[in-house]
């Protein structure tokens, strides 16, 4: 059946936001193909579930409620995606590019000897004419994705070893609610039955995992700061902005290397996708690896003392000073112009 | 405890961190010739895990095995400087075009060639293409358990390693039994410089290839008759029987259907001076449009 099927993440009996991204993009899909929209999730407790993604226009949902499958490894999730794959033969399979999806899907499309696009940005369906083979192939996933450092986009295609795979990028796909009644059918997998013992030979021993209070997605405003910020102190002025303002603060990854700001706070190609109404780039040159990562900023402030700093061309407005002078004066004038 | 035999995947990739103006051709696509050729980055801090795991368990070997044109020989001799024992390259035209399929199954194929192995390490991802994929797809096509982005080893035993990994949110630590893949996140330790006396000793470790080659002065060729250990092997595709659907372009499910290059808009920009007067005009159009305030 010519269907998208989307993998979801699930954590405590919640399906992540990447997730729920992914079944609305799957969902745009699957309406140009005119075909049904799958999910398969699998973890332990899932009963609430179907209920969190059903509304996002999901026809068919494939879960696998083991205790054994959260947290997540790999062998017992690929096995069992690989069951739902080989049974339903979807013509999409769609997987976050989070450290689980990125886990997972290789694995998979190795296995299912598929092609698989890493970290994409754009999805479409298109048709595309092989030359060799004099032929027209209908309505492929167009999967679409910055490459080369982010200074080229690649529309990458497969046309001739299902399913199509991709893992898309966080924030980058809009969550869409299809219709909140909308009714799924529930498929139960036996993951008894598919698994066995050397599916669990990877044993967690012990695990981290913060919820951060860091959200940079969901900041309508982002003060970041690069290199050219110079120092940790000098990061201080940027959070003063933030707060100000009601933002967030984020960095380049120059600035992260260089310890003037955290890991979890990194933009860009390596980091997080932001699209804020509002983004100040504070001593950032504008590398495509950064820029990839906040370009659809609806309007961009570049600070920089390098006029010829690349981000001053992506800028609606390029000030040309040192962080330390212009931030504060920003400040200053916002305190005193507000209401 | 028992020594291990560790393999590591090393890349040559262009240095896409420093792309200059000329990286790019008129038609969008890229210049390869223009861009400097680096170590993978993240595979440098696999070779120094592994290095590590060397330093703890006695008598264990690091194999680095890359993939590449011939130039990709600098791999081997940089591993050589840093304290690899061995090191194997795979280069033949037909093995060109590979996506990360056809190249874990090439790769798989040549760590077959050099089996038996306990551990595999590879870098996260390669800065050419981020994709993250040659790991675990490899891990894969050898059947054998995978971990990814691992930060530290905390403990290797007789049947089981136990590793640290690097999540977006937070750390995990997993045990493993041999053989395994592991995928080493850039958190890890950067990679130990080149030590002088394996410069000395390596410098003139050379590929097959390149002993032919006419600039190839004759003592270096001579050099390696005395010491066979700076002959680089060189494995082509009958070398490590690769089936050719399975390699190149055509064992490569995934095709450019075509590539953009992404111009910065230069949409009017506001060039303003950093004076009270410019940045108060600013900030009064930001909170007039409700950009800000």
């Amino acid at each position: 059946m010519k269907s998208v099927l989307v993998y979801c993440e699930v954590e405590n009996k919640k399906v992540a936001e990447i997730s729920q991204e992914l079944v609305s993009a799957g969902k745009r899909l699957a309406q140009k193909l005119g075909a049904p929209l799958e999910a398969m999730v699998f973890g332990a407790n899932l009963n609430e579930v179907a209920a969190q993604i059903a509304p996002f226009g999901v026809d068919k949902i494939h879960v696998a409620d083991d205790l054994r499958l959260e947290p997540y490894t790999t062998l017992p999730h690929a096995a069992l995606a690989a069951d739902v794959i080989k049974r339903e033969e979807p013509q999409i399979v769609l997987f976050g590019a989070t450290s689980i999806g990125r886990d997972l899907a290789p694995r998979l499309a190795s296995e299912l000897s598929c092609g698989l696009t890493a970290d994409c940005t754009i999805l479409d369906i298109g048709d595309h004419y092989v030359s060799k083979e004099k032929k027209e192939y209908k309505e492929l996933l167009y999967a679409i994705r910055p490459a080369f450092g982010g200074s080229i986009m690649a529309n990458i295609i497969n046309w001739d070893m299902h399913p199509q795979m991709a893992t898309v990028r966080e924030g980058v796909m809009k969550k869409e609610v299809f219709d909140a009644k909308y009714t799924t059918e529930i498929v139960s997998l036996e993951a008894n039955k598919i698994l066995n013992d050397k599916d669990f030979v990877v044993k967690i021993l012990e695990r981290h995992i913060e919820e951060s209070d860091v959200n940079l997605k969901e900041a309508p405003i982002i003060v970041a700061g690069g290199y050219g910020v110079g120092s940790k102190e000098n990061f201080d002025y940027l959070y003063q902005l933030s707060d100000l303002l009601g933002g967030e603060v984020g960095g380049s990854r120059a600035a992260v290397d260089a310890g003037f700001i955290d890991h979890e706070r990194q933009i860009g190609q390596t980091g997080v996708t932001v699209r804020p109404k509002l983004y100040i780039a504070a001593g950032i040159s504008g590398a495509v690896q950064h820029t990839a990562g906040m370009q659809d900023a609806s309007l961009i402030i570049s600070i920089n003392n390098d006029p010829e700093a690349p981000m001053n061309k992506l800028a609606d407005y390029v000030i040309n000073g040192d962080i330390s002078d212009v931030v504060p004066k920003m400040i200053k004038f916002y305190k005193k112009n507000a209401k | 405890m028992r020594a291990l035999k560790i393999i590591v995947l090393a890349k040559q990739v262009p240095d896409t961190r420093h792309v200059g103006n000329d990286a790019m051709k008129p038609d969008g696509t890229v210049n390869r010739g223009k861009l400097p050729t680096i170590f993978n980055p993240d595979d440098l801090h696999a070779l120094e895990l592994a290095l590590n795991i060397k330093d703890r368990v006695a008598g264990s070997t690091v194999t680095v095995l890359t993939m590449g044109p011939k130039r990709a020989a600098d791999i081997i001799r940089e591993s050589y400087y840093r304290g690899a024992d061995k090191g194997v390259m795979i280069s033949d035209r037909r093995f060109g075009g590979a996506d990360t399929l056809a190249t874990s199954y090439t790769l798989a194929k040549g760590i077959e060639k050099l089996a038996p192995f306990d551990l595999i390490l590879g870098g996260r991802q390669a800065i050419d293409g981020d994709t993250a994929q040659v790991g675990p797809q490899s891990a894969e096509k050898l059947q054998i358990p995978q971990v990814t982005y691992v930060e530290e080893i905390i403990s290797i035993s007789d049947d089981e390693i136990v590793a640290k990994r690097r999540l977006e949110k937070g750390i995990e630590t997993v045990s493993s039994p041999f053989p395994c893949l592991m995928t080493v996140h850039e958190s890890s330790p950067v990679c130990r410089s080149r030590q002088a006396k394996r410069l000395m000793q390596y410098k003139y470790a050379r590929t097959q290839t390149e002993l032919k080659s006419k600039s190839t002065e004759d003592y270096i060729k001579e050099l390696h008759v005395s010491r066979p250990y700076l002959t680089i092997p060189e494995w082509g595709v009958e070398d490590i029987g690769a089936e050719m659907e399975k390699i190149g372009l055509s064992g490569s499910p995934t095709k450019v259907k075509s590539v953009e290059s992404i111009v910065l808009t230069a949409d009017e920009s506001k060039v303003l001076s950093d004076s009270d007067v410019d940045i108060e005009m600013m900030i009064k159009e930001l909170i007039e449009n409700h950009t800000i305030g």
